[in-house]
């Protein structure tokens, strides 16, 4: 048995009845890291050492009857995410040598859970980007064809877990960077609500939009880890009180589905188009019901979230200037000069893209024309959605407007970059719960490569999303790539 | 097509040193994704309020109070600066 591809809940069970242990499940990763993480380049640090320390403990905690749903489950976190002791790079020059000295509020819970940091997966630099190719360390390989790119942000993450590096791995989704690679590398990816889990530690992006979920084989993996990772936290002021317990129904029938229609126009693959219809047929005959409907101002999204994004990046990264932390240049200077030649030198072209575009919309003369203009729009588009869900409980749209693209392909113009965000940013701006789950495989040169379908659902409706999600699953049966 | 001037500018308020050839590329690029942005004067926004909030929370509050924060992490957070007791050394600003 290869321990390390086994599902979350299959890892629970061996682990409860003694036939398998953390130290044995741990182990089976790390060779799998190392014999295929040289043709992936998803991991940026390991944490062996202190992982095997972790595994032992975990061992003694289960030897002793302890039960957790996490308890011995080895998992990687996106680079994005400080860890005590453990280097937190954003895959940025500026932070090559940052070491945090606290734990996001994410990584304590889960080593509270039992679970095992493994340790830190590959990113776009501080999470711009949809393919890992911003990142200062190199781009990350897609396991289902190595020509590929696993997606982004959470490319990292995303290729780790289709590679069975690890039983789950932590993502964070501003604009569809936990659902776009998911649906790259053919895993499960969850965007939770808003607000539903702490980003205390997680270094911040586009505040209003910013999430922390995670990355899994199953949709049942992906609501354990939610439940453990959810919930309030005084350090994150827009966290929400309230059980986050999913109770997983099998049975969805009455379930209004909606399609609206901007989402399935010619743009969309062809290929992508059926698997999506197969998708709706699926849930169809689990016993939801088709709503057709529209969501009118979705053609605004990209261009409203990339107005926002930067506008928050170009605040978010002015703490980057190499007076606390981070890269510093020597030689003489003012103050002023120091801080342009840190940020000028530390920070890779896309990010300097990026706060230049916030630094522009943000500026006096233009700031009504273009930030409170797109907020504006962002109105408009929670609007619809609001709507919308009167009519349905969730929503059935493409993840990606096409499969997986080649290293190197998009990275020379950014706004085609851009536009592959295309299904992803309006569910983020109105901070929905949104999940990615692969529905099929499409040949490209000779390769199969999978198809995401994604679902979207109402602020305080995980429960059904995910219940749906899982039934639509259960008829998918995804073979897994057994990457070797 | 935003000019070298324009460009400059933005650099300046983002404190950022660009090249030369980063000054050039980034005044096309970024003309470029603006004129795709403009898709947003399409929209009729005069009935409605901008966004400022996603979510299900107003205001949160909570009492000011100061909680000890450990030695060891106060002198980890600045690993890489240069420090003086507990002062942080930096360039001259004038």
């Amino acid at each position: 048995m290869e321990a390390n591809r086994l599902t979350i809940s299959e890892a629970r069970r061996l682990l409860d009845s003694g036939e398998l242990t953390a130290t044995k499940l741990l182990e089976a990763c790390l060779a799998q890291i190392e014999k295929a993480d040289k043709r992936l380049r998803a991991v940026l640090t390991l944490n062996e050492a202190a992982a095997r320390l972790a595994a032992s403990r975990a061992d003694e905690r289960l030897a002793a009857g302890e039960k957790g749903s996490l308890l011995g489950i080895p998992y990687l976190a996106k680079d994005n995410l400080l860890t005590k002791g453990l280097r937190t790079t954003a895959s940025s020059k500026i932070l090559e040598k940052y070491v945090a000295p606290y734990n996001a509020t994410v990584i304590n819970k889960l080593d509270e859970a039992g679970a095992i940091l493994l340790g830190k997966t590959n990113l776009d630099e501080f999470a711009h980007g949809c393919s890992t190719e911003t990142s200062a360390f190199g781009p990350t390989h897609n396991p289902w064809d190595l020509s590929r790119v696993p997606g982004g942000s959470s490319g990292g993450s995303a290729a780790a877990v289709a590679a069975d590096f690890c039983l789950f791995a932590l993502g964070s989704d501003t604009g569809g960077s936990i659902r776009q690679p998911a649906a790259f590398c053919g895993v499960v990816g969850f965007k939770p609500a808003y607000g539903a889990v702490s980003r205390f530690g997680l270094i911040s992006m586009t505040s209003s939009t910013d999430v922390i979920g995670p990355i899994t084989k199953t949709v049942k993996d992906a609501a354990l880890v939610y439940e453990v990772i959810a919930g309030a936290d005084t350090k994150d002021a827009n966290t929400y009180p309230g059980a986050r317990e999913i109770g997983l129904k099998e049975d969805i029938s009455g379930l209004r589905v909606g399609l609206p229609k901007e989402y399935y126009d010619d743009s969309l693959n062809p290929q992508i188009a059926a698997s999506l219809e197969q998708a709706k047929n699926w849930l169809l005959a689990a016993g939801a019901v088709p709503v057709e409907l529209s969501l009118p101002n979705t053609k605004y999204a990209i261009p409203a979230y990339y107005v926002i994004t930067p506008s928050e990046i170009s605040s978010n990264l002015a703490r980057f200037d190499g007076v606390a932390w981070g890269y510093r240049s020597e030689g003489s200077g003012d103050l002023d000069h120091f801080y342009k030649k840190n940020r000028g030198f530390g920070f890779g072209p896309e990010a300097k893209r990026r706060i230049m575009l916030g630094t522009f919309s943000l500026s006096s003369g233009y700031y009504e024309a273009y930030y409170k203009k797109a907020q504006a729009v962002r109105t408009l588009i929670n609007r619809d959605f609001a709507d919308a869900f009167l009519e349905c409980d969730i929503l059935l749209v493409p993840t990606q407007p096409h499969p997986a693209f080649k290293l190197g392909e998009k990275n020379t113009d950014p706004l085609s970059m851009y536009l592959e965000d295309i299904y992803l940013t309006a569910p983020s701006l109105a901070g929905l719960p949104a999940i990615s789950i692969p529905v099929g495989l499409m040949e490209k040169d000779g390769v199969d490569l999978p198809i995401g379908a994604q679902l979207i659902a109402s602020l305080s409706n995980e429960g059904n999303l995910l219940s749906a999600a899982q039934a639509l699953e259960a008829r998918v049966a995804f073979m897994p790539l057994k990457f070797a | 097509m935003l000019d070298t001037k324009e460009v400059k500018h933005i650099a300046d308020l983002a404190r950022l040193e660009l090249s030369a050839a980063e000054e050039k590329n980034y005044g096309t690029q970024l003309a470029a994704i603006l004129d795709y942005i403009d898709l947003l004067n399409e929209a009729d926004t005069s009935s409605v309020a901008p966004t400022i909030q996603v979510g299900q929370l107003s205001n949160v509050w909570r009492s000011d109070e100061a909680v000890s924060w450990p030695e060891d992490e106060i002198e980890m957070s600045l690993n890489s600066s240069e420090l003086e007791g507990r002062q942080i050394k930096v360039k001259r600003v004038l």
